[in-house]
């Protein structure tokens, strides 16, 4: 039956989710707290759920999820000492890792989502630009940028007090 | 003319990367990247970044997920009998919320979402002053002018709901600073030494069902009616975190003036199974 099938692909699902909410938001607690909040979305408005790719649809809710609980962050009067994106809960397990995981928190929110959508989650180019919303071509400049920011990021440049938001 | 002649572009660069090139202009990228020195380190970067990412988030996809994301223990098979009672309008207003970024395609993405920070205020209050062993309120339950007092503050007829039957007893009140003005918080105690509270602040929001949140080992259930916002926290065991929300619900359901008593039993107030 649908129904089951859709329940089962929600539950296939949720590794990926989880993977992509660390990436997202570097924190492990976070980043449950979204997927709990898309699984109970997705649930809950499973009867609307219009076809295409269950776990694209799961990515959508995330994502916007996220610029919504950013937007709330925003909102609040912002009491973290300087740096604290770069002290996230969960412990790297290597330099390597510590590394990357600093320059991710250093990109532009829809430039983190294109980029781990992409290289992280293995979505096409066309179903990055569905989740996120937006055109292809925004997709690529999101990707492109994401990359040099990196690039440059680990090579050393880093654009210090310059975060792009 | 050869497809191999057209320059490579840097979109083109990133497919390549991704695996998303199309068949017949690989090899042409290949060949350029042979002969531009500088674009084959940036591929190379662009794949060691890719590395590096999959590596660092390799684990999360083998952990055991938290019990917490189970999808049973998330159905939404007990919440129909409380969707049910959502006005068709909050129906609408979780599409508008939770699902504008799909069919929109993010071009609105309006979800603001003041009731996540209600809970999550109700939530913080909560565990603040359940851990109170001395002062958890300001104002105990005995006291005539606790509830007029909170209820002028927070700006409607609050009330207490008896929550006996649960063996739960009123320890008081305090009032709080809420997310947009005042908030009260009742404070109910069993003879175990088992906390609940109920909160309740103006809330500007549309009407939604009873929600569910988890933080840890407390847990609440939410939801918005007319112009307040309720959240009812406790320790978090869901089932009887929810009889306790629907005894505190059908209380202020009730609430309409004494000879419409009858209404009371109209079908808009969740019963219990």
């Amino acid at each position: 039956m649908a129904l089951d099938g859709f329940r089962r692909d929600v539950e296939a699902a949720i590794p990926a989710l989880r993977r992509y909410a660390r990436a997202l938001t570097r924190n492990g607690e976070t980043a449950d707290d979204l997927v709990q909040d898309t699984l109970v979305r997705a649930l809950r408005f499973e009867h609307l759920f219009i076809g295409g790719e269950v776990r694209s649809w799961l990515y959508t809710i995330l994502t916007n999820l996220n610029r919504n609980r950013l937007r709330t962050l925003a909102r609040r009067p912002h009491l973290a000492p300087l740096g604290e994106d770069d002290g996230p809960l969960t412990a790297a397990p290597d330099g390597g890792g510590r590394d990357i995981e600093r320059a991710l928190a250093s990109l532009a929110e829809e430039q983190r989502a294109a980029l781990l959508l992409v290289v992280l989650e293995g979505l096409s180019y066309r179903a990055a630009a569905e989740v996120q919303g937006v055109p292809i071509g925004t997709v690529m400049s999101r990707l492109a940028r994401a990359r040099a920011h990196i690039k440059a990021y680990l090579d050393g440049e880093r654009p210090a007090l310059r975060r792009v938001k | 003319m050869n497809d191999h002649d057209i320059p490579v572009t840097e979109d083109e660069l990133h497919a390549f990367v991704d695996g998303q090139l199309p068949h017949d202009r690989r090899v042409a990228v290949e060949n350029w990247l042979a002969a531009h020195a500088e674009d084959a380190a940036r591929v190379r970067a662009w794949r060691e970044q890719a590395d590096a990412l999959r590596a660092r988030y390799a684990d999360v996809v083998t952990e055991v997920a938290p019990r917490r994301l189970a999808l049973d223990r998330l159905a939404v098979g007990a919440w129909h009998r409380f969707a049910a009672t959502a006005a068709a309008a909050a129906i609408a207003a979780f599409l508008v919320g939770g699902l504008s970024g799909w069919w929109a395609r993010g071009a609105t993405a309006a979800m603001p979402s003041p009731e996540a920070r209600l809970t999550t205020e109700a939530l913080d209050a909560h565990r603040l002053y359940v851990a109170e062993v001395r002062h958890p309120i300001e104002v105990r339950g005995g006291e005539q002018h606790l509830l007029p007092w909170l209820s002028r503050r927070v700006g409607t007829a609050l009330r207490t709901p008896e929550l006996g039957a649960f063996d739960l007893k009123l320890l008081g009140g305090r009032l709080l600073p809420g997310p947009s003005g005042a908030a009260a918080l009742l404070m109910y105690e069993s003879p175990k030494g088992e906390r609940f509270t109920v909160y309740c602040s103006r809330l500007r929001g549309p009407q939604t069902a009873l929600r569910y949140a988890v933080a840890g080992d407390v847990a609440a259930f939410h939801w918005i009616d007319g112009e307040f916002g309720y959240v009812v926290s406790g320790p978090a065991e869901r089932e009887r975190l929810r009889r306790v929300t629907q005894a505190v619900y059908d209380d202020l359901e009730n609430r309409a003036p004494a000879q419409r008593r009858s209404d009371a039993d109209q079908p808009a107030s969740p019963r219990g199974s």
